[in-house]
C-alpha cells in the first residue's frame, strides 16, 4: 500500500540538508508573504480572472517574462556556486562543495538556463510582440497558448521541487547523456526529476511553436505577404519551424531513456545491445538546433532595433530573410560536430565540420547588413542599441571561436575544455540574451506606458559587458591551457587565478544585473516622467506601434492595412501628406473567452509528473486521468469565444482615446 | 469565420501529425539501429508470425476505409450513417488492437519481452507506440460518438470528425511502414 | 566629446585587461600552443590561425561598427538616405566576403581533419608501441600488450615512437582519453575500440586526464605521462616486468570496482587477452565492433 501510494518517497529522502531545508524554507516564506500580500488587497480573483486564466498573449507573454527571471535568478545562483567551487578547489583544498553536489549544480545550471530562462524570455516576447507586428488580435490557438505557458511553468516546477519533497537533481551534465544518465550509473531519482520536467516543458515549446507557426502563416493583416513581414516575426517564423522539426526528436529520445530506467528496456544501456552512440545522435540532433531557436529571435530583435535606431529602412531586407532560412535548414545538418571526438572518421567528420562553418556566411552577411542600414543612417544612441554594440563585440570572437571548434582537428584539442565552455557562453548570452536585453527594453514602454530609465539601462549594459569579457575570456584561455570543463577539484595551480578573475567578473555582471533590478524600480517610480501614451515613443517602424501603449486588449479596433514594408512608417508618412483620417467604422469581431483548463490540466501533468519521479503509480493514475478529463471537458465546450459588439468597441475606444488626451 | 477557424485548426493539426510523424522517424531510426542487437536472443525472423500480421493489417486498411465514409456521410449529414460507420472504424480498430495485444502476450508468454535485448527493446516500443495511438484513436471515436448523438453534426462536429479521420488515416500510414521496415524486412533479412 | 572620452576610457581597460591575461598565460602554462608531440603540433597551428584570424577579423569589424555608429549619430550632420539599402552590388560582397574566408578555412578543415586524424598511424623510424586503453570508474588502465605489462593513471613512453592506442570502457560511462601536450582525445566506450595515434617528440612529464564527465570520481581520473629515452623506458619495463604485483582475474575485478582518486600503480604479466575480453563481453555474439570500420 505505502508502494502503490509514495512508490520509492519515504520520510529519508525528504530534504534534510542545509541546502534544501533553505530553499524549501525560502519558498515557503516567499509563498505566505505572496498569499497574504493577495488575501490583504483582495486581489485573488482579480489574479485569476484577469491573468492566470488569461488567453490574451500580452498577459501570458508578461508572465512568461517574469517567470524566466525568477528562473535567471535560480540559474545564476547556480553558476555562482560553480564558480566558487572551482575558484576554490585546487590542490590540497576540494572546495566547498562535494563532486556529485556539484555536478547536480552544473546540471541544473544548464537546463534552467536554457529550457527556462532563455526559452521563456524568448517566448514571452514572442507573445507579447508577434500579434501586434503582424496585425492579429490574438494566437491561432488561444486554449493551446495558455496550456503551453502553464506546462512551462508546470516544468520549472518540477525542476525545483526536489527542494522541497527530497531527492536530488541529475548529475550528468544538461543533457542526461546515456549511459552515465542510465540506471546503472545514476539509480538515484535524479535523472527522473530532469525526464519529467523537461518532458512536461518541452511539450509546452512544442504547442508554442505550433502556435506561432500557424499563426504567422494564417493570421497577418491584409496585404502583409511574407516579404513585408517585420525580421522578429521572420526569425520567430523561423525558430518555430526548427521547434516543431526537433523537439518531437527531443520528447521521443527521453521517452526511450525512459523506458530504459521505468521498464528496463535497452536503448541506451551498456548491456543487452543498448547503443549509447545512438542517444548522443539523437539529443544534438535536437540540441544544436535549440541553439538557434534561441538565438534566430536575437537576431530578428537585432534587425528591428538597429533600423529603428538608425532611422532608416533595413537594409538588404531580402538577404536578411534568405539569411535566416538559411541558418535554419543548416543547423539541422551540424549535429555530429558535438562529437567529433566519438571517432566517426576522417570524412564523416569533415563534411559535418565543413556545414558547422558554412553558418558562418548568413551569419557575417547578417552583421555586415547591420552596418549598411547604420551607415548613413540618424542614430540614436539608445541602450537598446548599446545591447546591440555588445552583441557585435561578443558575437564576434564567440562565432570565430566556433568556426575554429567547427574544425575537427581544432576540436580534437579544444573539445571539453573551458574554451567550449566560453565559446557557447559568448553565443548564448552575447547573442541570445543580449538580443533580449535589447528587445526588453524596445517593448517595455510598448506594454507598461512608460520608457525605462536609459542612463541606468547604459550603466547596466556597461557593468555586464565588461563583466562579461572578465568572466569568459579567463574561460577560454584556460581552454588553451588544456583545462577540461565540469571539474570539481583540479591539480594546476597555474589555473587557480584564471578562475578568481572569472568570479570577479561574474561580480561585475550581478553589479549589472543589481543596476537592472533598480532600473525597473526607479522606472516604475518615475513612470509620470517618462509616460507615453502615443503609442509610439522611438519613432518606429512596424505595426506594433500603431496602436496605443499599452495596447487595448483586442490590439486593433480596425485591423491596418498594410501597403509595404516597414507598414507604420508608410502610414506616417501618409498620415504627414493627408493629415485628415479616414472615418473609422467599427466592426463585430470574436475574442477567446478566458479558460482555466490550461491550469488545471497543467497541474495534473505536475501531479503526474511528480507522482512518475517517485514510482508513485496511483497517483500519477490519478494525474493523467485528470489530464484526460480536463482535455474531454474542454473538447465538448463549443462556445470558447465571446463576440465584441461595434457599440462596445466604439465605447472602449473612445474611452482609450480620453484616457490619452486627459 | 468559421471557414478561418477551419483553415487554422486544420493546419495546426497536419503540423501536429507532422511532429507525431518525427516522433514515429525517431523510434523507426532506433529500430533499425538497434534491430540486429539481439544480444544471443531471437530476432525478428523467428518471432513473427506473418500471416497473424497481415490480417492484423487488413482490419486497420478496412478501418480506415470505414472511416473516410464516415466523414462523406457526415458532410452529407446523414447522422446514422455517421454513426454506423464510426461504430464500425471503432470495433475494427479494437480488433486490431485486441490482436497486437494477444500477440505481445504471446511473446511475452515465451520470454521475449523487451528487458531481454535491444531488439526487442525497439520492436515493442516502436510497435506498442503506435498501439498506444489507436488506443488514444478508439478513445477519441468514443467521445466523438458521444459527442455527435448528444450535439448533432455541428460545424464543430465535423470538424471534429475530419481531424478524427486525418488522424485514424495518418496512423494507417505509420502502420505501413511498421509493417514494411519491422514485419517484412525483419523476415526477410 | 564626451562619446570620444568614453571610448578612449573603454580601450584603456580592455588593453589593461588583455596585458593583465598576457602576464598570466605566460606564467601558466599554455599546453595547446605549447605542443610536445607531432599531433598536438599540427593541432596547435590550427589554434594559431585561429587566434590571427580572431584579430585579424574580430577587431577592425569591432572598430568599423563604432566608427559608423558614432559617425552617423544623430546631430553629427551627416549624409542621411532613409531610403538607401544595400544594392546588388552591396549583397553580392557582403555574401562573398564570409564565404571566401569560410572556403578557405574549410579547405583547411578538410585537410587537417585527414592529415591529424586520430585513426592514422604515425609514419616514423621506430617501430609504433601499442597500447591498449580501459577506461574504468574512475581510472584508466594502460595495458602494454607487447611488454606484459599493465599501469594505471601512469603512462611511460618512449620519446619519438609512435603510439597506437586502443581504447574501450569497463563497467564505466563514456570516457574521453586527453593528453593535451601530445594531441586530443578520443572518447572509450564500453563494447566499442576507438583508436589514438601519438608521439612525444621529446622526452618529458605530460599531464593527461579525462575530458568527458563520467561521474563521482571523474576530476580525479588523472595521470602522468612519462616521455623517456628508449633505454629508460626498457629498463622501467624490465623492472615491472620482475614485480610480484600481477594482474590475475581476481585483481582485476577489484580494478573495476569503483574507486576515486587513484595513484599510479604497475602490474605484470596482465591476462593474455584481456582487452578483448573486455570488448567481447557487452557483445554476446563475440564480435568487436571497430569504430574506425562503423
Amino acid at each position: 500500500m505505502w508502494n502503490l501510494l509514495f512508490g520509492k518517497l519515504t520520510w529519508n529522502s525528504l530534504p534534510h540538508v542545509w541546502y534544501t531545508i533553505g530553499g524549501t524554507l525560502t519558498l515557503m516564506l516567499m509563498g505566505a508573504v505572496a498569499a497574504a500580500v493577495l488575501t490583504y488587497t483582495k486581489r485573488w480573483k482579480w489574479l485569476w480572472n484577469e491573468w492566470l486564466t488569461s488567453t490574451d498573449p500580452k498577459r501570458i507573454g508578461i508572465m512568461y517574462i517574469i517567470v524566466a527571471l525568477l528562473m535567471l535568478f535560480r540559474g545564476a545562483l547556480d553558476a555562482i556556486m560553480i564558480w566558487m567551487q572551482q575558484a576554490l578547489s585546487v590542490g590540497s583544498s576540494t572546495g566547498y562543495l562535494s563532486a556529485d553536489h556539484f555536478q547536480q549544480i552544473f546540471t541544473a545550471h544548464g537546463d534552467i538556463m536554457v529550457f527556462f530562462a532563455t526559452m521563456g524570455l524568448l517566448v514571452g516576447l514572442m507573445n507579447l510582440v508577434v500579434p501586434l507586428q503582424i496585425g492579429a488580435r490574438d494566437l491561432a490557438f488561444p486554449f493551446l497558448n495558455t496550456l503551453g505557458f502553464w506546462l512551462y511553468v508546470a516544468g520549472a516546477i518540477l525542476i525545483n521541487m526536489f527542494f522541497v519533497f527530497g531527492g536530488d537533481f541529475a548529475a550528468t551534465g544538461w543533457l542526461a547523456q546515456a549511459p552515465l544518465s542510465e540506471l546503472q550509473f545514476s539509480p538515484g531519482v535524479g535523472v527522473d526529476y530532469w525526464i519529467w520536467s523537461l518532458q512536461v516543458s518541452g511539450l509546452g515549446s512544442l504547442l508554442a511553436g505550433l502556435n506561432f507557426l500557424v499563426t504567422i502563416l494564417k493570421m497577418r493583416a491584409p496585404g502583409m505577404t511574407l516579404m513585408r513581414m517585420p525580421l522578429f516575426v521572420w526569425t520567430t517564423l523561423c525558430s518555430s519551424i526548427l521547434v516543431v522539426t526537433v523537439f518531437p526528436i527531443l520528447a521521443i529520445t527521453i521517452a526511450m531513456l525512459t523506458l530504459d530506467r521505468y521498464l528496463g528496456m535497452h536503448f541506451f544501456t551498456t548491456t543487452n545491445g543498448g547503443n549509447p552512440m545512438m542517444y548522443i545522435n539523437l539529443i544534438w540532433m535536437w540540441g544544436h538546433p535549440e541553439v538557434y531557436i534561441l538565438v534566430l529571435p536575437s537576431f530578428g530583435i537585432f534587425s528591428e532595433v538597429v533600423s529603428t535606431f538608425s532611422h532608416k529602412k533595413l537594409a538588404g531586407y531580402t538577404s536578411q530573410v534568405l539569411a535566416a532560412i538559411f541558418v535554419t535548414i543548416l543547423s539541422l545538418m551540424v549535429w555530429l560536430h558535438h562529437f567529433f571526438t566519438m571517432g566517426a572518421g576522417a570524412d564523416v567528420n569533415a563534411i559535418f565540420g565543413i556545414s558547422t562553418m558554412i553558418i558562418a556566411i548568413p551569419t557575417g552577411v547578417q552583421i555586415f547588413n547591420w552596418l549598411s542600414t547604420m551607415y548613413r543612417g540618424r542614430i540614436v544612441l539608445s541602450s537598446s542599441l548599446y545591447w546591440f554594440l555588445g552583441f557585435v563585440a561578443t558575437f564576434t570572437f564567440g562565432g570565430i571561436a566556433g568556426v575554429l571548434l567547427a574544425s575537427p582537428t581544432a576540436d580534437y584539442q579544444l573539445h571539453n575544455s573551458l574554451f567550449l565552455v566560453a565559446h557557447f557562453h559568448t553565443m548564448i548570452v552575447g547573442g541570445a540574451l543580449f538580443g533580449l536585453f535589447a528587445g526588453i527594453t524596445y517593448w517595455f514602454p510598448k506594454f507598461m506606458g512608460f520608457k525605462l530609465n536609459e542612463k541606468l539601462g547604459k550603466t547596466a549594459f556597461w557593468f555586464w559587458l565588461t563583466g562579461f569579457f572578465l568572466a569568459f575570456i579567463p574561460l577560454y584561455i584556460l581552454g588553451y591551457m588544456g583545462a577540461t570543463r565540469r571539474l570539481d577539484h583540479y591539480t594546476n595551480p597555474a589555473w587557480q587565478p584564471l578562475f578568481i578573475i572569472s568570479v570577479l567578473g561574474f561580480m561585475v555582471i550581478l553589479a549589472g544585473v543589481t543596476t537592472q533590478i533598480l532600473q525597473i524600480i526607479i522606472s516604475i517610480k518615475n513612470r509620470k516622467q517618462n509616460m507615453d501614451l502615443s503609442g509610439d515613443p522611438w519613432d518606429a517602424r512596424n505595426l506594433e506601434w500603431a496602436t496605443s501603449s499599452p495596447p487595448p486588449f483586442y490590439n486593433y479596433a480596425v485591423i491596418p492595412e498594410v501597403h509595404g514594408r516597414d507598414a507604420f512608417w508608410e502610414m506616417k508618412k501618409e498620415m504627414k501628406e493627408n493629415p485628415q483620417p479616414a472615418n473609422v467604422e467599427y466592426k463585430d469581431f470574436e475574442l477567446p473567452k478566458n479558460t482555466p483548463f490550461g491550469i488545471y490540466l497543467a497541474g495534473f501533468a505536475l501531479l503526474f509528473g511528480f507522482a512518475m519521479v517517485w514510482h508513485m503509480f496511483l497517483i500519477a493514475g490519478i494525474g493523467f486521468v485528470g489530464m484526460m478529463v480536463c482535455l474531454i471537458i474542454r473538447a465538448f465546450d463549443e462556445e470558447t469565444e465571446y463576440i465584441l459588439t461595434a457599440q462596445e468597441i466604439a465605447k472602449l475606444e473612445q474611452e482609450r482615446k480620453d484616457h490619452i488626451y486627459a | 469565420m468559421h471557414e478561418e477557424k477551419n483553415e487554422k485548426t486544420f493546419l495546426g493539426f497536419w503540423i501536429y501529425l507532422m511532429t507525431d510523424l518525427l516522433m514515429f522517424a525517431g523510434l523507426f531510426a532506433a529500430f533499425i539501429v538497434l534491430r540486429n542487437n539481439t544480444f544471443g536472443g531471437v530476432g525478428g525472423s523467428q518471432i513473427f508470425n506473418m500471416p497473424f500480421v497481415l490480417v492484423e493489417t487488413l482490419f486497420l486498411l478496412t478501418s480506415s476505409f470505414t472511416c473516410g465514409v464516415a466523414l462523406l456521410l457526415a458532410h452529407e449529414k446523414k447522422l446514422k450513417g455517421v454513426i454506423a460507420m464510426l461504430c464500425t472504424t471503432f470495433l475494427l480498430g479494437a480488433g486490431f488492437l485486441g490482436m497486437e495485444l494477444y500477440e505481445f502476450s504471446h511473446l511475452f508468454s515465451e520470454g521475449h519481452t523487451y528487458q531481454k535485448s535491444a531488439f526487442l527493446s525497439s520492436y515493442f516500443a516502436l510497435v506498442g507506440t503506435h498501439g498506444l495511438h489507436i488506443t488514444a484513436g478508439l478513445l477519441w471515436m468514443l467521445i466523438l460518438i458521444i459527442f455527435i448523438l448528444k450535439k448533432g453534426l455541428t460545424q464543430g462536429g465535423i470538424r471534429k470528425i475530419t481531424l478524427m479521420s486525418l488522424f485514424w488515416h495518418f496512423l494507417d500510414i505509420v502502420w505501413i511502414f511498421i509493417f514494411t521496415i519491422v514485419y517484412l524486412m525483419g523476415v526477410a533479412l | 566629446m564626451k562619446h570620444k572620452a568614453k571610448t578612449v576610457i573603454f580601450l584603456i581597460d580592455a588593453l589593461s585587461i588583455a596585458t593583465l591575461f598576457v602576464i598570466l598565460a605566460r606564467n601558466g602554462n599554455l599546453q595547446l600552443l605549447n605542443p610536445q608531440g607531432y599531433v598536438a603540433q599540427g593541432q596547435s597551428t590550427l589554434l594559431v590561425m585561429a587566434l590571427v584570424l580572431a584579430f585579424c577579423i574580430g577587431i577592425p569589424l569591432i572598430l568599423f561598427t563604432l566608427f559608423i555608429v558614432f559617425r552617423y549619430q544623430e546631430g553629427n550632420n551627416q549624409a542621411y538616405t532613409p531610403e538607401w539599402s544595400a544594392g546588388k552590388k552591396l549583397t553580392t560582397a557582403w555574401w562573398s566576403i564570409p564565404a571566401c574566408i569560410i572556403f578557405v578555412w574549410a579547405i583547411i578543415g578538410w585537410q587537417s581533419a585527414h592529415a591529424y586524424d586520430p585513426y592514422n598511424p604515425i609514419i616514423a623510424q621506430s617501430k609504433p608501441i601499442e597500447i591498449e586503453v580501459v577506461a574504468l570508474r574512475w581510472k584508466w588502465l594502460f595495458i602494454y600488450p607487447q611488454e606484459n605489462i599493465a599501469t594505471v593513471n601512469y603512462l611511460e613512453i618512449p620519446a619519438n615512437t609512435p603510439i597506437d592506442f586502443q581504447l574501450t570502457a569497463d563497467n564505466a560511462p563514456m570516457n574521453s582519453f586527453w593528453i593535451p601536450s601530445l594531441g586530443g582525445q578520443i572518447y572509450a566506450m564500453t563494447g566499442m575500440v576507438t583508436q589514438i595515434h601519438l608521439m612525444a617528440n621529446k622526452p618529458g612529464d605530460y599531464p593527461g586526464g579525462a575530458a568527458e564527465m563520467s561521474g563521482e570520481g571523474f576530476s580525479g581520473m588523472n595521470f602522468t605521462v612519462k616521455a623517456t629515452s628508449n633505454k629508460e623506458y626498457s629498463q622501467w619495463v624490465q623492472s615491472i616486468n620482475q614485480s610480484a604485483n600481477m594482474l590475475d582475474t581476481n585483481g582485476y575485478n577489484k580494478l573495476v570496482e569503483p574507486s576515486t582518486n587513484n595513484q599510479g600503480k604497475e602490474f605484470s604479466q596482465p591476462n593474455k587477452n584481456l582487452f578483448n575480453s573486455i570488448v567481447a563481453k557487452y557483445m554476446s555474439n563475440g564480435n568487436t565492433i571497430y569504430m574506425s570500420q562503423m
